[in-house]
């Protein structure tokens, strides 16, 4: 056991999936030419108002409830005062001590193991800008299409006890606020950002060790990296005898470390006060219990109902709900295909490894779930093989087209007529005498060789048992 | 003497036909062109677009369209209210090159009730300062001494108004900056409740405090004009969804049985004993036209200019932080981000703004936040209820509206000092209420201002009380006699 225990909190930023800004119209569209989605609010020009967008709210309540949060009858806006050339009023509006959802939290898996970690709060704010810093240029520009897009900041309580965890729970969140449909939760996008505080003490000790804040992990893989990174270099101080300081530092995913951004004494003050150009927000009950009848079964709930209901292994019902896209298309392939192991295998295999390799999501590609049911049914009939379902699969995801189209216009029909078969079953027997002895001679497994050979021959499209089958009557 | 109209004269002759919108838009620039290189209330004059706004309503006249309620009425606007590219400078070296690309609020109100923009009047930087002398571009000078201030922060629209330069003008009035130079400069000055007017494209001071508001010639115009700016507005959330009244329908309804408090607070040996006099008097003629008055007290008066003092600068701290040279405005050359912010900063300002950002970051710094700036929000609490419970019993309180008359430009160096202006002003914007200023009476020929405190959303109610002594002081004709270089007496 290490001598150390490892303390990590993390705080996530989501960006929110509404048409339109916090405070303004302007719409959140990504991508767009800079600074056309603006206009004064958003600009901070003198004399503009911010005015609440009522989604952003109710979104930010939906999180809160996903996260088993309590949700207070009152909140208000506060400013958080910096200055910065993304920021055109010189200070974000956040919320600072009545944010909209308190006190949750979200279970996950590890290790076969389930663990709670406390969610402290969710709360609302703006986005800042963007700048674009010109390699050899001595200005930077500012980009203002960002700012005012809402987001959420989840807090977690240091409840979680190694980078894996932190991964694990991060994965988990994304998961959940995935099926609330609130946001894209797109870490490599930007939609989805990751601070940590994270601290060591003695093994056993109940009091947590002087913590740094851990900026600039982009993606899950650097949040494990940079916290693995971290928690060993804070190993390395204590052991040489030194103190770890507060401090906030940055991730460089490049060299892979950690470096200090800035101490305690240089933390910027943010002279956080209630923004006077805001009302506070009442969140009347019924609004709340509305939101709450509106969100959709979570992938706790899903996983369990998997394994009860359409007896999937625990396993399978995890991969598979673990992704909404993922799981949705698995309840839609089941309304036409009634077998949910078979269904289940298809996604974890083929599709998965397919959706892997091009780094998408199972809805960005050209599959749909009545392509699938038909596929698996022409498997069950017996139309094709296996082997030929992952030649069509390829197909499918490329060309989008129905499964016995492909298998039609690909000549991929299995071949069943027996007479044809042992043709060349015959043919096979008399082009190779010496594993037909073998076989004869009880090593078994030379059959497998055969029956290798009558598929090369059929292109794969002969029925693998009647192969197999018809081989063993004429080598009797 | 087309440029001495009010607001309804002119629109009686325009509507009798006896006047062009464009005449009368002509007679207020020839009166702008004669005095106020004297009064300096323009900060910005616009002409060309006065006389074409002008030439457009005759047009619609001609054609016989029905028209809005303040068609062809010349105005003018404080220079913090943002006109859609006209210069608004806020009456800062950091805003000078600054055009709007959208209107405030009142100015699309203002536009569609048919109005003429003249131009942008003076303010203290900022709209903080009460003499305008905080102006980074000038002195506005007041119509009954020019060697003496007109009051601030919106001292150029109250002395354009005063100098007949306009029919009417908006100010903004934060701590008292509509009616203490309104009370110097001898005209109607207007601050509605919080939330009555909206602060949409109003340049902000101190947010929770800021309100926009009339100054005009007589009590009457006051209810014209509010009836064209107040009002919800979805772009402003701290305005209210409450429908405003006709503000002229009460105006003739008279004092009888009134019940107006007086706080002893406010005449106390801070305040002149002339000015004392004639509010006294005043209330004489109140009580004689059958009102009923009662001493009362408002027992936290005395911290009204601390408590102001945290939390505008405060929330000023913050408002004015967005002017650091990066997207508009005036910026410093400097050789990297955190020079640039300090330069164009420290240049840009003047100085009493500077002294109030760093009163504010001062109050809202952790540590001191709960001691300064919470504490301030308390009394301010208790501010208010002073005046909830005053208001059980009474439907409005009297006072003088400053301590003083108008005093000479460049004595009043003590910004403490300074602030004493304001004294009877504050403690009406903690506590979010309507209150007006109106002469009543003159000490030296300089003019003393009454104020009118009411209930919130009862304009109506300290407009019918103002517009009964009104019709008694006939003060509202007496005029200021500007003489010497350039001012034509007798036009």
């Amino acid at each position: 056991m290490s001598k150390y225990a490892t303390v990590i909190g993390l705080e996530v930023h989501i960006e929110l999936a509404t048409a339109s800004k916090i405070f303004c119209s302007c719409p959140t569209e990504f991508g767009k030419e800079p600074n056309t989605h603006v206009c004064p609010v958003c600009l901070g020009l003198p004399g503009s108002l911010p005015v609440l967008n009522r989604r952003v709210v109710e979104f930010a309540i939906k999180a809160g409830l996903a996260l088993n949060c309590e949700i207070p009858r009152f909140a208000k806006f506060d400013r958080k005062n910096y200055f910065y050339p993304d920021l055109p009023k010189a200070y974000q509006i956040s919320q600072y001590d009545l944010p909209l959802a308190v006190s949750g939290y979200l279970e996950f898996a590890l290790n076969g193991e389930t663990k709670r970690v406390g969610i402290t709060r969710v709360h609302i704010e703006e986005d800042a800008g963007k700048l674009v810093h010109g390699d050899f240029a001595d200005y930077s520009l500012a980009d203002y299409n960002r700012t005012g897009v809402p987001l959420i900041e989840i807090v977690s309580e240091p409840d979680l006890r190694s980078p894996e965890e932190a991964k694990a729970y991060l994965e988990k969140l994304k998961s959940v606020i995935q099926y609330t449909g609130i946001s894209d939760v797109k870490m490599e996008e930007g939609s989805l950002r990751c601070d940590a505080n994270v601290s060591i003490m003695p093994a056993g000790s109940k009091e947590f060790g002087t913590r740094s804040e851990i900026k600039n992990m982009n993606s899950f893989k650097a949040v494990q990296r940079g916290l693995v990174y971290e928690v060993d270099r804070q190993k390395e101080v204590l052991e040489a005898g030194g103190k770890v300081v507060q401090e906030t530092r940055r991730w460089d995913e490049h060299k892979g470390i950690t470096f200090s951004m800035r101490s305690k004494e240089e933390a910027h003050d943010y002279r956080y006060f209630p923004d006077p150009d805001l009302v506070p927000i009442i969140v009347e009950h019924d609004w709340v219990e509305e939101i709450r009848q509106s969100l959709p079964e979570m992938p706790d709930a899903r996983r369990t109902r998997y394994v009860s209901e359409w007896g999937l292994p625990e396993y399978d019902a995890a991969v598979i709900t673990a992704s909404k896209a993922m799981s949705d298309f698995f309840e839609a392939t089941l309304a036409e295909y009634h077998d949910a192991k078979a269904v289940a295998n298809s996604l974890m295999g083929e599709i998965l490894k397919y959706l892997n390799a091009h780094g998408i999501e199972i809805h960005q590609t050209r599959l749909t779930p009545s392509h699938l049911a038909e596929l698996l049914k022409l498997q069950t009939d017996g139309t094709i093989s296996g082997k030929i379902a992952k030649t069509v699969f390829e197909e499918m995801f490329s060309s989008g087209k129905k499964p016995a189209e492909i298998v039609k216009e690909q000549g991929l029909v299995q071949i069943s007529d027996k007479d044809a078969i042992a043709a060349i079953v015959e043919q096979v027997i008399t082009d190779n005498p010496k594993s037909v002895e073998d076989f004869k001679a009880g090593t078994e497994k030379a059959i497998g060789f055969l029956v290798g050979q009558v598929m090369k021959i059929s292109k794969g499209r002969a029925n693998p048992e009647m192969v197999n089958q018809l081989l063993r009557e004429k080598l009797r | 003497m087309l440029e001495e109209c009010t607001v309804a004269e002119a629109l009686k002759l325009l509507g009798k036909k006896e006047i062009s919108a464009l005449e009368l838009t002509e007679a207020a620039l020839h009166r702008v062109e004669a005095v106020d290189e004297r009064i300096k209330a323009f900060v910005t004059v616009t002409r060309n677009e006065a006389l074409a706004t002008a030439a457009l309503v005759d047009a619609k006249r001609l054609s016989g369209e029905e028209m809005p309620p303040l068609a062809g009425i010349p105005m003018a606007l404080k220079d913090n209210m943002c006109t859609k590219g006209v210069l608004t400078t806020c009456s800062s070296k950091i805003l000078d090159n600054f055009k709007p690309p959208y209107d405030a609020t009142v100015v699309e109100l203002l536009r569609d009730a048919g109005t003429v923009l003249l131009g942008k009047t003076n303010l203290d930087e900022f709209a903080m300062g009460s003499s305008t002398e905080n102006s980074a571009l000038f002195t506005t000078r007041n119509p009954w001494d020019v060697e003496r201030v007109p009051g601030g922060s919106s001292g150029g629209s109250a002395a354009a108004v005063a100098a007949d330069e306009v029919c009417f003008a908006l100010g903004s009035d934060t701590g008292g900056s509509i009616r203490q130079p309104a009370a110097f400069c001898g005209v109607v000055g207007l601050k509605p409740t919080y939330g009555r007017v909206s602060r949409y494209g109003l340049i902000a001071f101190a947010s929770s405090l800021d309100q926009i508001g009339p100054f005009t010639k007589d009590i009457w115009d006051c209810a014209l004009v509010m009836n064209a700016i107040a009002g919800y507005d979805s772009r402003d959330t701290t305005s209210v969804p409450l429908a405003s009244p006709d503000y002229t329908a009460q105006l003739l309804g008279g004092v009888k049985g009134l019940r107006i408090g007086v706080p002893k607070e406010y005449f106390a040996a801070g305040i002149d004993r002339d000015v004392r006099n004639a509010v006294q008097k005043a209330l004489n003629v109140l009580v004689a036209l059958g009102a009923e008055a009662e001493e009362i007290s408002l027992p936290h008066t005395d911290y009204g200019i601390p408590v102001y003092y945290l939390i505008a600068p405060a929330e000023a701290s913050s408002n004015l932080a967005r002017y650091d040279g990066v997207q508009y405005g005036y910026r410093a050359e400097a050789d990297n981000l955190l020079e640039m912010y300090k330069k164009t900063r420290s240049q840009g300002f003047g100085s009493e703004v500077k002294r109030r950002i760093m009163l504010g970051t001062y109050a809202l710094s952790s540590g001191y936040y709960d001691a300064y700036y919470l504490k301030a929000l308390k009394v301010r609490t208790l501010i208010k209820q002073d005046f909830d419970e005053a208001f059980k019993k009474f439907d409005l309180i009297l006072t003088p509206t400053a301590p003083s008359t108008a005093f000479p430009v460049g004595t009043v160096e003590d910004p403490l000092t300074m602030y004493l202006n304001d004294i009877c002003t504050i403690p009406v914007n903690l506590a979010g209420l309507p209150a007006l200023s109106m002469p009543c009476g003159f000490v030296n020929n300089l003019p003393v201002g009454l104020q009118l405190i009411g209930k919130p959303f009862a304009e109506a109610t300290i407009l019918q009380a103002a517009y009964a002594y009104e019709q008694h002081s006939g003060l509202a004709k007496k005029k200021p006699v500007l003489s010497g270089k350039g001012v034509p007496k007798d036009e």
